[in-house]
């Protein structure tokens, strides 16, 4: 016993140090500067500072949500139809789940302006129909198309995993004891897989909270999320360099993500006790 | 035991962090070179290797404000940098710029006297001048009406005729630059009613507004995704090499008159050969290159001559003293106005 968690803090060494340099220090050193004015001194006038970009807040959120919803309800029969397939075809699926991330994210969100713009490859196609094209790139819908498409395959690979785990016999089971497709999906397919579909959430969710470079090339600059204003804060793209309002506003979105996550948990806990019964 | 493990752990990154270094650096210098991006024609800076055996490592910024945040944070070090000039007047009122031995720079002689002793570094100590030009507005001629570019306004980017095609800098200062010249004040004004009379411009115009954009400016002009943006002069030349269409002009209301020079910082630990490469980059040859790469007006007298005379002959790229008169140099602003600028334009971009 003791010899094995001697073995086991051996090797969890490298991490633990990994994450204590990374991980720990910086979210030490984000509290301190939202805490500090430019002198040193404690204050907390960076976080009333904060009520100034309520909005900015409430756009970040509801296009986060708005995405995350989406990406969830795209990748639960994406996820669903792959674990059902021979193993195989699975890994070939997953694959090529995965294939766009090989390529570099700005790269990706860059075609995307390509294909969005007035002139771009969606509008001289529907022109050449005969249409009149659409008003696409530089709206909140750029952005959230953005955010799905970036984000999506992070929704679709923890559900999937889950989904794997469940035998083809307990769905049979279910439908031998009268459950039609309904019930099946209702009481067994979705309370088994809260555990995927609330990583998923929050793999899709977080990143997509936080993003400043999605609502910069797709949003044309004029959709301004909290992230924007957060490097704004940090590079001084606006004149004024200052860490301490910067690390502010990076501390409440911090807080805000860990409420939310801890909602979702509680929420996990009630559904998978639901299920067993 | 975990405490030695720890130990070992660390030894083996800071011998493998020393390795590297040592690796890395050799007997040779190696200078940390940070510039604009596609500012440089990046084969001189080979040449330049070959010809001093002093390694270059060149890196890229996209504005002003990210340079001096990276610089000033102490987080990287660099050797040369090349601001602009309100830039460089902070920089060197925080005292981040050395000053230059012009002994180890001889070429210096062949930058013209138009652009030594300007207001940021009046004594010419500190700075080298490596482009110049003005901020010009450019449109597209199959989609902007010749009547409404007949006066040669900055208005143009206020003309409702045009909502939806329109481009504006996404960056404060030169966004507020063009608002305040509209209102006929000065883009380095002390009066913050004039900023917020401006930041009430710049309101009004954000329904026109397309996209706040800086780089991307090049795509979406070249290919007519947008009619009118404001821009500078070097970069709408080569708007024009790619599209036809496009044309520009300096606003009679003035524009903005800058100037970038390549600076050494002070704490460079390799500032002799900082000083080398800053006179290998002023060497006639190199000069017009460079001129001829990035498409800005070199304040390099010889290396004009080497240059396409219809370029140096464009009264837009190299404007004569008539025009140059009208336009304005960006002078660092004070801390409260700065404070202000920041506040408006956070205010206009959320809205």
């Amino acid at each position: 016993m003791n010899r094995k968690s001697l073995t086991r803090k051996i090797i969890t060494a490298p991490y633990t140090l990994w994450m204590s340099i990374f991980v720990l220090v910086p979210i030490g050193l984000v509290v301190y500067y939202a805490l500090t004015d430019a002198d040193g001194h404690f204050t907390l006038r960076n976080l009333t500072a904060i009520a100034d970009y309520g909005k900015t807040f409430a756009i970040s959120l509801e296009l986060a949500l708005i995405s995350t919803v989406i990406c969830l309800l795209l990748a639960f029969p994406v996820a669903y139809t792959i674990s059902r397939m021979q193993a195989h075809k699975q890994s070939t699926m997953v694959m090529l789940v995965m294939l766009p991330m090989w390529m570099n994210f700005l790269i990706r969100t860059y075609a995307w302006m390509t294909i969005l713009e007035g002139n771009g490859l969606i509008n001289r196609f529907v022109r050449m129909l005969g249409g009149e094209g659409f008003n696409m790139i530089n709206t909140n819908g750029a952005v959230v198309l953005g955010m799905v498409y970036n984000f999506l395959p992070y929704m679709i690979l923890p559900i999937y995993t889950v989904l794997t785990k469940i035998e083809k016999s307990t769905i049979e089971a279910a439908q031998d004891l009268g459950a039609n497709r309904i019930h099946v999906f209702r009481r067994i397919l979705l309370p088994m897989s809260v555990p995927g579909i609330i990583s998923g959430i929050t793999m899709v969710f977080v990143p997509a909270v936080s993003t400043f470079v999605i609502s910069k090339l797709l949003g044309g600059g004029k959709t301004f999320l909290i992230g924007d204003i957060i490097e704004n804060f940090f590079l001084g793209n606006t004149g004024t360099v200052d860490y301490n309002i910067g690390a502010a506003l990076s501390l409440v979105l911090m807080i805000l993500i860990l409420v939310s996550m801890a909602i979702m948990n509680h929420f996990d806990k009630d559904e998978s006790a639901g299920g067993i019964m | 035991m975990k405490k030695i493990v720890s130990c070992v752990l660390i030894l083996c990154m800071a011998v493998s962090v020393l390795c590297l270094s040592a690796c890395g650096s050799g007997s040779k210098v190696t200078l940390n070179v940070y510039n604009w991006g596609e500012y440089i024609d990046e084969s001189v800076l080979s040449d330049f290797e070959s010809q001093t055996g002093i390694h270059v490592n060149y890196t890229t910024y996209a504005s002003n404000e990210e340079m001096y945040a990276k610089v000033s944070s102490g987080a990287a070090s660099y050797d040369v940098v090349i601001p602009s000039d309100y830039m460089i007047s902070k920089m060197i009122e925080e005292d981040l710029l050395a000053e230059l031995d012009f002994a180890n720079i001889p070429n210096y002689a062949y930058i013209g006297e138009d652009y030594k002793g300007l207001a940021y570094d009046p004594d010419n100590q500190y700075t080298v001048p490596y482009t110049w030009g003005t901020t010009v507005i450019i449109y597209n001629k199959t989609m902007v009406d010749p009547a409404d570019v007949a006066d040669e306004s900055v208005d143009l980017l206020w003309n409702e005729k045009y909502a939806g095609n329109i481009l504006m800098f996404d960056n404060p200062r030169d966004a507020f630059g063009l608002a305040l010249k509209k209102l006929g004040y000065s883009m380095n004004s002390l009066t913050p009613a004039e900023w917020e009379a401006a930041a009430q411009e710049l309101k009004a115009q954000k329904p026109l507004v397309q996209a706040y954009v800086m780089d991307q400016i090049f795509d979406k002009m070249s290919s007519g995704e947008a009619a009118i943006a404001p821009y500078y002069a070097g970069d709408a030349l080569i708007m024009q090499a790619d599209n036809p269409d496009i044309g520009y002009y300096i606003p009679k209301e003035g524009a903005n008159f800058f100037v970038d020079c390549m600076c050494v910082l002070k704490n460079s630990q390799h500032k002799t050969e900082a000083e080398q490469f800053i006179n290998f980059m002023c060497e006639t040859e190199v000069a017009a290159k460079t001129a001829e790469y990035i498409g800005y007006a070199t304040p390099h007298m010889e290396a004009r001559a080497l240059l396409d005379p219809e370029i140096v002959g464009n009264p837009l790229v190299y404007p004569d003293s008539a025009v140059l008169a009208s336009t304005e140099v960006f002078l660092n602003l004070s801390k409260d106005i700065n404070k202000l600028q920041s506040d408006l334009w956070t205010d206009i971009k959320k809205d």
